[in-house]
C-alpha cells in the first residue's frame, strides 16, 4: 500500500467532517462531525509514523492524545449541548449567537 | 516691665523756663500757683462727661457743674492776674507723651501775661454768659447736653490758649470747632441748623488746612512743634536758618487758619449763621472763644509775624493788616441791611475782630489784644442784651421790636452802655482800644507803610459804620412804637445780673490800658519770655481821638435822623436804601452764593458723581471688562481646545470605534460561520504556504 | 516665662484661634451656646496671649525682633518657620487679637442669615491665625502662607452671609446678587495681586543664592542683603514691580481699590470689620516689612508713583464717597481715602512717614471699625443703608446716633482721637521727604492731602446730616427701636476708650514703633 492510498481517504473524511460541522444544524451532529475530522488526523498522524518508521514514535503519541483530548472534547461538548437543550429545547445551532459582540 | 517704662509718661514736669531769659524780660515761674494751673485746662475737660452721664440725676440738670466749673476758671484767672501784676508770669509745663523721629509730642500748660489775659477773659465772661444761660435755656430739651457742649467749648478754647506748642494749639483749635458745632446745631431737628453748623465746621475745616500746612513747615523748619523754640529762633534773628526760608510760607499758611477761627475775609461766612445756636452760644463765641482763637494764635507768634529786619514772617504783615482792613470795613457794611438783631451783632463781631486783625498786621501787640479784651465784653453783653430782647419778644427781627425802652429798662441802659463802648466813645472801654488801634496804624503808616494808610482810612471809616450801624439798631429795637406781637417783660434776675456785670466792664474797663494815665495791661501782657517789640503809645493821641469821636457823633446822628421814629414815620424807614450797594449788601457780597454755587454744590454734585461715575464706570469697567476679557479668552481657548486637541482624540477614538463596528458584522456568534471562516483562513494560508 | 519668650509666645498668639475652630467643629451646630463658648474663651485667651507679649517685650529694644523663633519647615527649599515681633508688628498683632475678641463678642447676638453660629466663628478663628501669621512671619514662604490664609475665609463670608440684593453692574448689563459678584471680585483681586507677589519672592530667592551660599526666603537675611545694596537695576525693578502689585492691591491703592466698596458692603457685619480693621493693614504692614527693607533703592525710585497715587485715593476717595447715598458703601469708600494717608507716609520714607503710617494703620483699625459695626448695627434696625430713608437717628436711637458722631469726628481726624496722628505726621513726613525724593512733588502731595482732609471733613459730616439729623421720616414713625445692647456695648466701648486714650497718649503705639522705624529707616537708607 503507498502513502497516498492513506492520504486520500484522511482527507475524503476530513471533508465529510467539516461538511458536516459546517452544514448540520444539530449539535450533536456538528459534534460528530468534528470527531470525523479529528479521526482523519489521526488517521494522517499514524500513517505518516508507520511510512518514516519514526523511533519515537510521535505520531501515535500524538493520536493518543488526540484522542484523548477528542473523548474529553465530547464530553464537555455533550454536556453543554445537553444543558443547551435542556434550557432552550432546542439544539440549533444556528440559533446560538449569545456570543455575538 | 519693659511695657511701663514704655508707655508710661515722663511724670516729671518740665519747668522750661522763668528767669533772665529773653533779653532783659524779668519774669518768675509763677509758683504753686501757675504749677497748678493746668487744672484750669483738665477740669473743664473732664466735667463735661460727668455733665452727660450724671447730669439728668442732680436738680439743676447739670448746669451746676458747668457754672462751677467756669467759676472755678474765673476764680483761677484772677488770682493769676492779681500775681502777673504784681510779679510778672512768663512759664510753661509739658509732659511728652510721645516721640517721634526726633520730635517731642508733648501737651502742657503755658502761663504767661497773654494766656493769663485769655484765661481771665474765658473764665469771668464764661461764668457771666453760664449764669445767663440757666435763665435762657430753661425748658430746653436738651438742658443737659447744651451745658456739656458749652463746658467743652470752654475747655477746648482753653486747651488752646494754654498750648505751648502747635500739636495742642491744634488740639483745642478743632476741639473749640467741634464743640461749636455741636452749639450751633443744638436745634438739629431742623436740617437748616444742622447746614449752618455744617458751614461753621468746613470753613473753619478749610482754614484748618492752612494751620495744619502752616504748623508743620514751622515744626520742620525749627525741628520742633513749640512755640518757645520757634521765638527762639526769631530771637536768635539768623537769616541762615531754616525757619528764614520757610518762614513767608508758615507765617501765611498759619494766618489762613487764623482767618478761619477769627471770621476774617473771605472766610467769615460761617459766623453770621452761627447765629442758629442759642444766644449764649453766640455770645460765648464772638466775646472769649472761638473767635479770639486767630487773634490769639497772631499774639502767641507775635515777634515771629513782627519781624522788623523781614527775615520770618515780617512779609506776611501788611496781608494780614490789609485783610483785617477789608474785614472790618466791608464787613461792618453787611451790618447795615440786617434786620436779625443777632446778625447784626455778629457782622459787628466780623467788623471789630478785623481791627484787631489790622492791628497785629500793624504791630500793635498790645493794642490788638486790649481791643480783644475790652471786645470781649461788650460783645457779650450785647449779645446777652440781645438774647433778653428775644426772649422777651419771640423773634429775631427787629421790625418785631421798638419802644422796649419802657418795658425792659436793665436791658436797655445796659444795651446802651455796650453800644457805646462798641462804637468807641469816651471813655467807654471800646475808645481806649480802638482809638489805640488807630493810632497804630497811623505810626505804622508814618513809618513808612502804604498799605497802613489804606488801612487807617478804613479804620476811621469802620468807626462811622459801626455807629451807624449800633446806632440803627438800638433805634430801632428800643424807641418808637412796640411792633411785636408777644407781651414784653424785664428778664429775670439771673439775666439781668450778668448784664449789669459786663456793663460794668464796659464802662470802664478801658481805663486798664489808658495810655498817659494807667497801663497797667501792657505790662500784663508783655510777661512773656521773648520780648514782644511791639509799638505802643506813650499817650493819647487827641487829635485823632477827636477825628474819630466826630466820625461817629456824625454817624450816630445820621441813624437818629433816619431810624429814629420822631424824625420818620415807620414807612419812610423801611424805604431808607441807598441804590446799588444795599442790594449788593443784602447778596453779602454775592459770597455766600460764589461758595455754594461755585465750590460747595459742584463738589457735592457733579464733581462727585463724575468720581463715582469714573470708579464705577471705567476703572470698575476696567476691573469687570478684565473679567470679560478672561471669560471670552477661556471661552477662546474652550473653542480651540474642543476642536482642535480634543478633536484629535476624538477622531481617534471615532476611527476605532468606526472600524470596530465594520468589523463586527464578521462576529455574527454563529459558531459554524466562525468554523466556516477558521478553514478558510487556513485554505488561503495553505495556498499561500504551498504557492510561496 | 521661658518658653514664651522663645517663640511659642507668638506661636501660642497666632495658632490658639487654630485650636479653636477645630474644637468648634467637634462641637454640633445645635449646640450654640457651648460653640459660643468655645469662640469667647480662645478669643479671649488670644488676646491675653497678645497682651502678655505687650508685657514680655522689650521696650528699650524695640527696633529688634524679640520673642522669636527661628526652626527649620521645609528644609527642600530652604523655608524656615522664623517667626517674631519689633516695634512695629507688635502693634498690629494686638490689634488683630483684640479686634478678634470684639467681633466675638459682637456675634453674641447678631447673626447674620443663614443663621451657622459654628461656621461664622470658626472662619473668624480662622482669619485670626491668618492675619496674627502674617504680623509675625519673618520668612517670604510662611509670609506667603499666612496672607493667602486669609483669603478662603473672607471669601466664604462674604459669599454666605452677604447681602443679597441685586448689584447692577454698569457697562456689561449684569445683574446678580452683591455677595456672589463681591465674593468673586475680591476673591480674584487678591489672588491676581498674591500670584505676582509670589513671583517676586521667588525671584528673590533665586538671586540671594547668586549672593549667600544658599539661597533664602528669610526676610531679615534679605534686608540685611537689601541694605547692602545687593538687588538692583532691572531685577530690583521688576521684583519691586511685582510685589508692589501684590501689596498695593491689599492695602487697596487706587486704581486696584475697586474690589473693596462691594466686598465691604456686601460682607456681612463682622466681616466688614475684620476687612477694615485688620485685612487691608496686611498690604501696608508689607510694603515696610519686605518692600522698603529689601529693596530700599526701588523703594525711592517708585516713591513719587506711590506717593502720587495714594494722593490720588484720598482725593477720590472723599469724593466718591460724596456721591453715595448707602451709608456702608460710604464708610467702605472713606477706606480708600484713609488708606491713602497710610501710603502717603510710606511713600515719604521717613522716620515720621513710617510712623505715621503705622498709627494711621490701628486707629484706622479702631475707628472704621467702630463705624462698620454702628452701619451694620444700625442696617440691622432700619433693614435699609439708603441714607435718603434714614434721618433723625438722634431721636430714635440717641447712643447710637452719639456714637456714630464720635466715630464720624474720630474719621475725620479730630485732634486728640487717634486718627489725627496719622493723618497729621503724614502731611508732616511729606514736606520733608527722604533726601533725593523730590521734595517739590511731596509738598505738592502734602497740599492735596490737606485738602482731603477738609473732604473727608466733609462728607463725614453730611452723613452725620443725612443719618443723624433732622426728623425722622414718617415710616420710622410708631415703630420700636432698641438703642445699643449689651453686647454691643461690650464690643464698641472698647473702641471708643482705645480711639480716645490713643488720641491723647499716643506714645502707646510711637512708643513701640518709633525706634523700629528709625532702625528700619537707617538700615534702609543709612540714616
Amino acid at each position: 500500500m503507498t502513502i497516498a492510498q492513506f492520504v486520500v481517504l484522511g482527507a475524503a473524511l476530513f471533508s465529510l467532517g467539516l461538511y458536516g460541522a459546517i452544514t448540520r444544524r444539530n449539535a450533536v451532529l456538528v459534534l460528530a462531525g468534528v470527531e470525523l475530522m479529528l479521526a482523519a488526523v489521526n488517521l494522517n498522524l499514524v500513517a505518516f509514523d508507520a511510512y518514516l518508521a519514526d523511533q519515537l514514535v510521535a505520531g501515535q503519541v500524538f493520536t493518543l492524545f488526540i484522542i484523548a483530548v477528542a473523548a474529553a472534547e465530547v464530553g464537555i461538548g455533550i454536556a453543554i449541548v445537553l444543558m443547551i437543550f435542556r434550557n432552550r429545547h432546542s439544539a440549533a445551532v444556528d440559533e446560538l449567537d449569545l456570543m455575538r459582540y | 516691665m519693659g511695657i511701663l517704662a514704655a508707655i508710661l509718661p515722663s511724670v516729671t514736669l518740665l519747668l522750661a523756663a522763668g528767669g533772665e531769659e529773653g533779653g532783659g524780660v524779668h519774669v518768675s515761674d509763677g509758683g504753686a500757683l501757675a504749677q497748678w494751673a493746668w487744672l484750669i485746662v483738665v477740669v473743664p475737660l473732664v466735667v463735661p462727661f460727668l455733665i452727660v452721664f450724671f447730669g439728668k440725676r442732680l436738680p439743676f440738670g447739670g448746669w451746676e457743674l458747668a457754672v462751677g466749673t467756669l467759676a472755678f476758671i474765673g476764680l483761677y484767672g484772677t488770682a493769676l492776674l492779681l500775681q502777673n501784676a504784681a510779679n510778672p508770669i512768663a512759664t510753661e509745663f509739658t509732659v511728652e507723651v510721645a516721640r517721634i523721629g526726633s520730635y517731642a509730642i508733648e501737651w502742657g500748660w503755658v502761663v504767661d501775661g497773654l494766656s493769663i489775659m485769655m484765661y481771665f477773659l474765658v473764665g469771668v465772661v464764661g461764668f457771666l454768659v453760664f449764669v445767663y444761660a440757666k435763665g435762657y435755656m430753661e425748658g430746653d430739651i436738651r438742658f443737659t447736653w447744651f451745658f456739656a457742649s458749652f463746658t467743652l467749648f470752654a475747655g477746648g478754647m482753653l486747651v488752646l490758649v494754654s498750648s505751648p506748642n502747635l500739636i495742642q494749639l491744634i488740639v483745642g483749635w478743632e476741639l473749640v470747632g467741634l464743640a461749636s458745632y455741636l452749639l450751633i446745631g443744638h436745634y438739629w431737628e431742623d436740617h437748616a441748623n444742622v447746614d449752618a453748623a455744617n458751614k461753621a465746621f468746613m470753613t473753619n475745616k478749610v482754614a484748618d488746612a492752612g494751620l495744619f500746612i502752616g504748623a508743620i513747615i514751622m515744626a520742620l523748619s525749627v525741628g520742633s512743634f513749640s512755640f518757645h523754640d520757634a521765638l527762639a529762633v526769631v530771637a536768635e534773628g539768623d537769616a541762615g536758618s531754616r525757619l528764614a526760608v520757610f518762614g513767608f510760607w508758615a507765617g501765611l499758611a498759619l494766618f489762613v487758619g487764623a482767618m478761619g477761627k477769627s471770621a476774617q475775609f473771605p472766610l467769615h461766612v460761617w459766623l453770621p449763621d452761627a447765629m442758629a445756636g442759642p444766644t449764649p452760644v453766640s455770645a460765648l463765641m464772638h466775646a472769649a472763644t472761638m473767635v479770639t482763637a486767630g487773634v490769639y494764635l497772631l499774639g502767641r507768634l507775635f515777634p515771629f509775624y513782627l519781624d522788623h529786619a523781614g527775615i520770618f514772617a515780617g512779609g506776611v504783615r501788611p496781608i494780614i493788616m490789609v485783610i483785617g482792613g477789608i474785614t472790618l470795613f466791608f464787613m461792618g457794611l453787611l451790618a447795615f441791611v440786617q434786620n436779625d438783631i443777632k446778625k447784626v451783632l455778629a457782622y459787628s463781631t466780623v467788623s471789630q475782630l478785623g481791627y484787631m486783625v489790622a492791628a497785629m498786621g500793624a504791630g500793635a501787640y498790645t493794642a490788638g489784644l486790649f481791643h480783644l479784651f475790652t471786645h470781649a465784653f461788650f460783645k457779650a453783653l450785647l449779645f446777652l442784651g440781645a438774647g433778653s430782647v428775644i426772649h422777651a419778644v419771640h423773634s429775631n427781627d427787629m421790625s418785631d421790636m421798638g419802644g422796649l425802652r419802657t418795658y425792659m429798662p436793665k436791658t436797655f441802659w445796659t444795651f446802651v452802655v455796650g453800644t457805646l463802648a462798641l462804637i468807641g466813645l469816651f471813655p467807654f472801654a471800646g475808645f481806649w482800644s480802638k482809638d489805640e488801634i488807630i493810632a497804630s496804624l497811623y505810626a505804622a503808616g508814618q513809618d513808612g507803610s502804604g498799605a497802613a494808610w489804606f488801612v487807617f482810612a478804613l479804620a476811621v471809616g469802620g468807626s462811622f459804620v459801626t455807629a451807624f450801624y449800633m446806632g440803627r439798631a438800638v433805634f430801632l429795637t428800643f424807641f418808637g412804637e412796640y411792633k411785636g406781637h408777644a407781651h414784653p417783660h424785664e428778664s429775670p434776675t439771673t439775666m439781668t445780673a450778668p448784664l449789669v456785670g459786663l456793663a460794668v466792664m464796659a464802662a470802664v474797663g478801658g481805663f486798664l490800658n489808658a495810655p498817659g494815665i494807667a497801663t497797667p495791661f501792657t505790662e500784663w501782657l508783655a510777661a512773656r519770655r521773648f520780648p514782644m517789640g511791639d509799638h505802643h503809645a506813650e499817650a493819647v493821641n487827641w487829635g485823632l481821638a477827636g477825628l474819630v469821636t466826630l466820625v461817629l457823633l456824625v454817624a450816630v446822628f445820621l441813624a437818629y435822623r433816619i431810624f429814629a421814629p420822631d424824625a420818620e414815620t415807620q414807612a419812610d424807614r423801611d424805604r431808607f436804601e441807598i441804590p446799588v450797594l444795599y442790594p449788593i449788601l443784602r447778596r453779602l457780597y454775592y459770597l455766600d452764593d460764589l461758595y455754594l454755587d461755585g465750590v460747595v454744590r459742584p463738589i457735592m454734585g457733579p464733581v462727585a458723581r463724575l468720581v463715582l461715575w469714573v470708579d464705577m464706570v471705567v476703572v470698575d469697567g476696567i476691573v469687570n471688562g478684565a473679567g470679560v476679557l478672561a471669560r471670552a479668552l477661556s471661552r477662546a481657548v474652550r473653542g480651540v481646545d474642543a476642536r482642535v486637541v480634543d478633536g484629535f482624540y476624538d477622531g481617534l477614538a471615532a476611527t476605532t470605534g468606526g472600524g470596530g463596528s465594520v468589523l463586527r458584522l464578521f462576529f455574527t456568534g454563529k459558531v459554524q460561520q466562525y468554523a466556516a471562516l477558521g478553514f478558510a483562513g487556513v485554505v488561503v494560508l495553505a495556498v499561500v504556504f504551498v504557492v510561496f | 516665662m521661658e518658653w514664651f519668650d522663645n517663640g511659642w509666645g507668638l506661636v501660642l498668639t497666632v495658632f490658639l484661634p487654630l485650636a479653636g475652630a477645630i474644637v468648634l467643629l467637634a462641637i454640633p451646630r445645635t449646640k450654640e451656646d457651648a460653640l459660643k463658648g468655645v469662640a469667647l474663651v480662645t478669643s479671649l485667651a488670644t488676646f491675653a496671649a497678645g497682651v502678655a507679649l505687650l508685657g514680655r517685650f522689650d521696650f528699650s529694644r524695640a527696633g529688634e525682633l524679640q520673642l522669636g523663633m527661628d526652626v527649620p519647615w521645609i528644609d527642600a527649599i530652604g523655608a524656615r518657620f522664623h517667626i517674631g515681633v519689633d516695634g512695629i508688628s507688635l502693634p498690629l498683632v494686638v490689634l488683630s487679637t483684640f479686634i478678634t475678641l470684639l467681633v466675638v463678642l459682637y456675634s453674641w447676638d447678631h447673626w447674620p442669615e443663614p443663621h451657622n453660629p459654628k461656621l461664622l466663628l470658626a472662619l473668624v478663628l480662622i482669619l485670626a491665625v491668618g492675619m496674627t501669621g502674617t504680623f509675625v512671619a519673618l520668612d517670604l514662604v510662611l509670609f506667603f502662607v499666612f496672607f493667602e490664609v486669609v483669603l478662603l475665609p473672607m471669601y466664604f463670608m462674604i459669599g454666605i452671609w452677604g447681602d443679597r440684593g441685586i448689584r447692577e453692574v454698569p457697562v456689561f448689563g449684569w445683574k446678580l446678587e452683591m455677595r456672589l459678584y463681591a465674593s468673586l471680585k475680591f476673591f480674584v483681586f487678591t489672588l491676581f495681586g498674591s500670584a505676582f507677589m509670589l513671583l517676586g519672592f521667588l525671584a528673590l530667592y533665586f538671586r540671594s543664592g547668586t549672593i549667600l551660599p544658599e539661597r533664602t526666603f528669610d526676610i531679615v537675611r534679605l534686608s540685611e542683603l537689601g541694605a547692602a545694596g545687593a538687588f538692583t537695576g532691572t531685577f530690583a525693578f521688576w521684583v519691586f514691580f511685582a510685589l508692589f502689585l501684590g501689596f498695593a492691591v491689599k492695602v487697596p491703592m487706587w486704581p486696584l481699590h475697586t474690589w473693596l466698596p462691594d466686598a465691604h458692603t456686601a460682607a456681612p457685619t463682622v466681616g466688614s470689620v475684620i476687612l477694615a480693621a485688620i485685612l487691608l493693614k496686611l498690604g501696608t504692614y508689607a510694603f515696610v516689612r519686605i518692600s522698603i527693607p529689601i529693596l530700599p533703592q526701588e523703594a525711592a525710585n517708585w516713591a513719587w508713583l506711590i506717593g502720587l497715587l495714594a494722593v490720588i485715593g484720598i482725593i477720590y476717595g472723599s469724593l466718591a464717597c460724596l456721591a453715595q447715598t448707602d451709608m456702608k458703601r460710604l464708610i467702605a469708600y472713606s477706606s480708600v481715602g484713609h488708606m491713602g494717608f497710610v501710603m502717603l507716609g510710606i511713600a515719604t520714607l521717613t522716620s515720621i512717614g513710617i510712623n505715621a503710617a503705622i498709627i494711621g494703620m490701628v486707629a484706622h483699625g479702631l475707628i472704621t471699625g467702630l463705624l462698620f459695626f454702628l452701619a451694620g448695627s444700625m442696617a440691622h434696625r432700619y433693614h435699609t443703608r439708603d441714607m435718603g430713608r434714614l434721618g433723625g437717628n438722634m431721636k430714635l436711637m440717641p447712643v447710637m446716633g452719639v456714637l456714630l458722631g464720635f466715630a464720624a469726628m474720630a474719621s475725620l481726624g479730630l485732634p486728640a482721637l487717634a486718627g489725627f496722628w496719622g493723618e497729621f505726621m503724614a502731611l508732616m513726613a511729606s514736606f520733608d521727604p527722604l533726601d533725593g525724593l523730590d521734595p517739590g512733588l511731596f509738598r505738592g502731595f502734602m497740599i492735596a492731602g490737606a485738602v482731603g482732609t477738609v473732604l473727608t471733613a466733609g462728607y463725614m459730616l453730611w452723613m452725620l446730616r443725612e443719618v443723624n439729623f433732622g426728623e425722622p421720616a414718617d415710616e420710622w414713625l410708631g415703630k420700636e427701636f432698641h438703642d445699643v445692647g449689651t453686647f454691643e456695648w461690650l464690643a464698641w466701648a472698647p473702641l471708643v476708650i482705645a480711639t480716645i486714650a490713643l488720641g491723647v497718649y499716643p506714645k502707646l503705639v510711637f512708643g513701640m514703633t518709633n525706634d523700629a522705624v528709625v532702625r528700619l529707616v537707617e538700615q534702609a537708607f543709612g540714616g
